[in-house]
């Protein structure tokens, strides 16, 4: 087995790993976890598929490369944005939970400044 | 050879191990810190498929700042933590997510176990224009030329991320500063780390820049680069995070993707149409693109990691 159908089998693994924990985290931040390493998982793939195309003297093609740095940066800004999102709920409503049942939340008012 | 694929199996085992605790750590902060070596390790994946440039970019930005975020994110959280983890999903659910997610996972392995064939490339089309731009790594060439429309978009994502961030803020702190999560007490081992990096860390910064022309590196990487050197110096409390209703801040943040406009909206005058560059100016107009680039990635992903302003603004 070469290194990239090893990896490339690694970064199923870690997308279906990453699905997982998406869904079942009933915690805010552990989802935006399992998130980042569901995205991680679909980079890795692609990292896979442009280590497959290496031609022309070059390692890798190129261009999914470029494509996975630019995949990176923007998975970052939305994870920081998603973590702006809900640091801004948790101090609203004294918890961080997506639940829509607004009892359990202390204030029962379910928002508002 | 058998020593190199013996580092590979432990690599791939390390990986997903780290992964698997990711997902299911008990307390979130060491879920967080899992997700740190993660991507470190996973930096080191991307090394060993021939991929330098991404591997830094994961370190820096995926493993590095994504972590200094997540780390003080956790850690504001812990106490409403307990209440959230209550409320797990019934045993159903759970073999529902699980089958979806091994499904899933299966799909993608029979797509990497039977490729199709010939493999797909545009290695050789990158190839064949390297020499007119006179850009060594083929990378920075699809991010600065062939796929710079990518590259351009993604700055205005950033600054749209930053916006959305910003807009969280109540009221009352609009135009005020951040407040970064406080670190250790003056004089500590924090103090003396924020004094003693970021000279380190700002000639690396600059010269993964400059070497990105030829070599793994660019404007992405050495970027999150200088965002650390920066974040270290403000969590550390050396200064203070700045506040965001300055002028002179918000210049630095959109000179990036003004300029990369701005160059782009002369192709139009000059050669071939918006985002091309004449043949013999290509490469100190890429290089000029980028440092400008470079200082605003390096802003903008600093004040990501730290947030909405918490203060009112002063005068």
């Amino acid at each position: 087995m070469t290194a990239a159908t090893l990896f490339g089998l690694c970064g199923a693994a870690l997308v279906g790993l990453g699905l997982f924990g998406t869904i079942v985290h009933p915690q805010p931040l552990r989802k935006i976890l399992a998130f980042n390493v569901l995205g991680s998982g679909v980079f890795l793939l692609f990292g896979v598929i442009a280590r497959r195309g290496a031609a022309a003297a070059m390692g890798g093609d190129p261009v999914p490369q470029a494509m996975v740095i630019t995949g990176i940066v923007v998975a970052f800004s939305a994870t920081a944005l998603a973590i702006a999102l809900l640091l801004r709920l948790s101090s609203i409503s004294g918890s961080a939970t997506l639940s829509t049942d607004t009892s359990a939340r202390p204030d029962g008012s379910g928002g508002g400044r | 050879m058998i020593a190199a694929h013996v580092f590979d199996a432990a690599l791939a085992v390390l990986v997903l191990g780290v992964a698997i605790w990711t997902v299911t750590a008990g307390p979130a902060f060491a879920a967080v810190i899992g997700f740190v070596a993660y991507g470190l390790l996973l930096a080191l994946v991307w090394v060993r498929i021939a991929a330098v440039d991404v591997a830094l970019t994961e370190a820096a930005v995926g493993s590095g700042v994504t972590g200094a975020l997540l780390i003080s994110a956790a850690a504001r959280l812990r106490p409403t933590e307990q209440r959230a983890a209550a409320e797990q999903p019934g045993p159903a659910l759970r073999f529902a997510a699980a089958a979806l997610a091994v499904l899933v996972a299966a799909g993608l392995a029979a797509l990497v176990l039977f490729p199709a064939e010939p493999a797909p490339t545009l290695a050789p089309a990158a190839a064949a224009h390297l020499q007119a731009l006179d850009v060594g790594n083929p990378v920075t060439a699809v991010l600065l030329a062939y796929r710079s429309l990518d590259t351009l978009l993604e700055k205005v994502v950033l600054l749209l991320a930053l916006m959305g961030v910003w807009s969280l803020a109540p009221d009352r702190f609009w135009g005020g500063a951040p407040k970064l999560w406080p670190g250790g007490q003056r004089g500590g081992e924090l103090t003396l780390l924020a004094r003693l990096l970021p000279p380190i860390g700002i000639v690396i910064g600059v010269y993964i820049l400059w070497v990105g022309a030829v070599a793994p590196g660019g404007a992405f990487q050495s970027g999150a680069i200088l965002a650390a050197m920066w974040l270290l110096v403000m969590i550390a409390g050396l200064q203070k995070a700045p506040e965001i209703g300055q002028w002179r801040l918000r210049l630095i943040l959109v000179a990036g993707p003004a300029v990369f406009l701005a160059v782009g909206l002369a192709g139009f005058a000059l050669p071939n149409g918006f985002l091309s560059y004449p043949e013999e100016y290509a490469k100190p107009l890429i290089i000029a693109v980028e440092v400008v680039l470079t200082l605003s990635i390096a802003a903008i992903l600093g004040l990501l990691v730290a947030g909405p302003p918490e203060s009112e603004r002063q005068r």
